[in-house]
């Protein structure tokens, strides 16, 4: 690296007029054939121009924009400096799982989007960096195995390898705790196997991240399905001193109308799972089939639906539809999914909705009858409410429907645990500084707790969860006295701060 | 884990497996299934519980080939190989209390699943009688184990090789004839086999249950692949079922959906057949 020592003197203004580094991406004509990563990654150049965009702000926005607050500025000098693997260390601090997180985060509503430059500019791009150091790492094997703290003797119990599950493992491994995932599928990872599609998240990859917490000492026992082989109160009696439940929002939501039954119609969990999971993209060489037909309507607006269409363009559809029942704005999918998805040719139908299906004499789906909404006033969610357009009904032909408005609270853990309080979508209640259920020493985070949500919030959630277990089996406090006096005095700060603002503002007027 | 303990052929295509899988055969109950996966590129299969040994921890399982997937596992595995995954207990427990006078109906495939549950019921101080069918007296499989379970086991053949000559259907409107009440039958077998018996009951109103089949993917309620109407409303069969009230089944439904594969079943199958070169024996 020649020119190191002059990079390392550009100013503040050269920086933030670095153009963003564009991240190289597979055709989408070519894409469309394949189920391999759209994103092909940063190459070593390209990631150190990048980082040298950033132009290390004394108060960084973006640890804050972080839900993990990972130490943005710092892995990013590293990358500038060139040193890559030290870089994912950093990161590794606070984000065990950077490779995912680099793919799938929604960087865009995050730490990118509080990002300085952001405004006036592009943001640093931050995703693309993590994703490219956690690459490099992995790639030129040189992960390497922190000291564990030593062994404290205390046994922890987590029910679900998925992005909540695997944080919390990973940190009570490190605090020197015996950890014992109990996962009800055959392969660990939750929906980084099942629902993410391979061209988003390569398995490879998330086995990777798997087999780090088993180096990590960290047992798994897949193909154990807590609540029917034993429950959560038969794991405490066999001296697990806590318990994590990270299973996720695993009940899929149907539409609940007419011909929902017919061949061809899917739930998202259902046809990711036999797509992803079940490798049915490579049917005969894999077992398990799936049905995607050529003319494929996908229902929902989030990361599942376009997960699910683009799918469905890989499968053979010649039209890949999304139908919503809002506007584009509403859409909670990560806009470069968005993007992507129609740079590939997926067809978006907005403001409509299905009200039945209609099938031929064998059960088959031929068509499905739509009406067009319009928004009204904003509902509970603050998004505006959509509003049927009486009399606007029309037919549309598709052969396969994949139904992905999102998911509820699967009910075994919580029917087969005594005391453990659900709210009345069935989400498990927690105290939202220590992550605790209310059954003392049973604690839950991730999709469970909140609904269908992202994997770093449910990674955020594990890592609060993972700090209180560790206090509750060493039988200190949950709530450092410190940190919660601290808390408290920063919220009173914020509230004085608010006051004084409202005031100033109604004397101004 | 999950070791073939032995593996023997009980009549032409049906083969009986004991698995080793204590822990789980210390937790299922009469009713309940499992799911099966042979290896890495190998669906995930439920199969329901045709016998539990609690004191050796051993899980019987009863597979007939009609597909890739169980002719792989019948044609391929040995005794002391393992299955890669056994997933259980799933569903829900078989509903079983003092009823009074119980029939039991097993047809084919579906009469290993009958002998425990015979036997719960019989454990409960009923009086079981069990009815099993099959094509021809080959074909029949676990007379032994039913007689033993039951305090009358009838037997019925579609070609009257051995016992009636009739289906199931034949002996149970016989002895709905004979002057003593049924209070529970429960009834597992063939698609068709549980329908005829939900319309042969359903006119004198005959408390009966059947235990549904359909195609699974996860098992524990998380996709939806399994789901049946039953009385009106949408049901998950690894979930809700897999037994459910007889009278308030949309057969139709299952049926359809049932057959939603047979191309990709039928491409599997003739690649397995013709890659093992054994052609049909």
């Amino acid at each position: 690296m020649a020119d190191d020592k002059n990079k390392k003197e550009l100013t503040r203004k050269e920086r933030m007029q670095l153009p963003r580094q564009k991240m190289p991406e597979q055709k989408p004509e070519d894409r469309v054939r394949n189920f391999n990563e759209v994103p092909l990654g940063l190459t070593p150049e390209l990631a150190i121009e990048e980082a040298n965009r950033c132009i290390a702000c004394p108060k960084p926005k973006c640890v804050s924009g972080c839900p993990v607050e990972v130490d943005i500025p710092g892995f990013i000098k590293l990358v500038q400096e060139g040193h890559f693997s030290a870089a994912a260390r950093k990161i590794k601090e606070t984000n065990a799982l950077p490779a995912i997180c680099g793919r799938v985060c929604p960087q865009d509503e995050q730490c990118e989007a509080v990002c300085v430059l952001t405004k006036k500019y592009q943001s640093v791009g931050i995703g693309n960096l993590e994703r490219f150091v956690a690459d490099w790492e992995r790639e030129h094997d040189e992960i390497t195995i922190p000291k564990l703290a030593p062994a404290t003797g205390k046994k922890a119990a987590v029910v679900g390898a998925g992005p909540a599950g695997l944080t919390v493992a990973a940190d009570l491994a490190l605090l020197g705790h015996k950890v014992t995932i109990f996962e009800a599928l055959h392969k660990a990872g939750g929906v980084l196997v099942y629902g993410i599609p391979e061209f988003r998240l390569p398995k490879a990859i998330v086995a990777k991240e798997v087999n780090y917490l088993e180096q990590l000492g960290v047992e798994i026992n897949t193909s154990f399905v807590v609540g029917k082989l034993d429950t959560i109160d038969e794991l405490l009696e066999q001296d697990f001193d806590s318990v994590f439940i990270g299973t996720g929002a695993g009940l899929p939501n149907f539409m609940r109308i007419e011909g929902e039954n017919l061949k061809g119609v899917y739930s998202a969990n259902e046809y990711l799972t036999r797509s992803n999971l079940m490798r049915g993209y490579a049917f005969p060489d894999y077992d398990t089939p799936i049905f995607s037909g050529k003319s494929v309507a996908v229902l929902g607006g989030g990361n599942t639906a376009m997960d699910s269409v683009r799918t469905a363009k890989r499968l053979g559809a010649d039209k890949a539809m999304i139908v919503y029942r809002r506007s584009r704005t509403e859409m909670p999918a990560r806009t470069e999914e968005i993007h992507h998805a129609e740079q590939e040719g997926i067809e978006f139908h907005l403001l409509t909705n299905p009200v039945r299906f209609i099938g031929d004499d064998d059960g088959w789906l031929t068509h499905m009858e739509c009406v067009k909404m319009e928004l009204g006033e904003p509902d509970s969610s603050g998004r505006r409410r959509p509003v049927v357009i009486e009399g606007s009904n029309f037919l549309v032909a598709v052969d396969t429907v994949v139904v992905a408005i999102g998911n509820s609270s699967n009910p075994l853990i919580p029917q087969t645990t005594p005391g453990l309080e659900t709210n009345r979508w069935g989400n498990i209640t927690v105290d939202e500084r220590t992550m605790m259920s209310s059954r003392p020493g049973v604690f839950a985070g991730g999709d469970i707790v909140t609904g269908g949500a992202t994997v770093i919030l449910a990674a955020g959630a594990g890592k609060v969860a993972a700090r209180a277990m560790h206090r509750f089996m060493m039988g200190l406090p949950l709530i450092d006295p410190e940190e919660e006096k601290q808390r408290l005095e920063e919220e009173e700060k914020a509230k004085r701060k608010a006051e004084a603002e409202e005031k100033a503002g109604k004397a101004s007027k | 884990m999950y070791k073939i303990v032995d593996k023997i052929e009980l009549c032409p295509k049906i083969w009986r497996y004991r698995i080793e899988a204590p822990k789980l055969v210390g937790k299922a109950k009469a009713g309940q299934f499992v799911i099966l996966r042979k290896d890495e590129v190998g669906e995930r299969v439920p199969m329901s519980i045709g016998g539990l040994d609690k004191e050796n921890g051993i899980l019987t399982i009863v597979i007939q080939e009609v597909g890739k997937t169980s002719a792989s596992m019948n044609r391929d595995m040995k005794t002391g190989d393992s299955f890669l995954d056994v997933v259980g207990p799933l569903g829900l427990p078989s509903h079983v209390e003092k009823f009074g006078r119980c029939i039991c109906i097993g047809g084919g495939v579906g009469i290993p699943p009958i002998y425990p549950i015979a036997q719960a019921l019989k454990d409960a101080g009923n009086q079981v009688e069990t009815i099993i069918g099959a094509r021809t007296k080959d074909l029949l499989i676990y007379e032994e184990e039913l007689q033993g379970a039951s305090d009358i086991l009838h037997i019925a053949t579609d070609d009257g090789s051995f016992g009636t000559h009739g289906f199931v259907t034949t002996v149970l409107e016989k002895l709905m004839q004979d002057g003593t009440p049924i209070d529970f039958i429960m009834a597992i077998g063939p698609v068709p086999m549980m329908r005829a018996i939900a319309e042969t009951t359903r006119p004198h109103k005959i408390n009966t249950w059947v235990s549904l089949n359909p195609i699974m993917v996860d098992g524990t309620g998380m996709c939806g692949a399994c789901r049946v109407s039953v009385g009106g409303k949408t049901k998950f069969a690894c979930v809700d079922g897999p037994d459910f009230d007889a009278h308030l089944v949309d057969f139709d439904e299952m049926t359809s959906r049932l057959k939603m594969y047979h191309k990709q079943e039928k491409v599997s199958y003739n690649h397995y057949l013709e890659k093992c070169k054994c052609g049909d024996h």
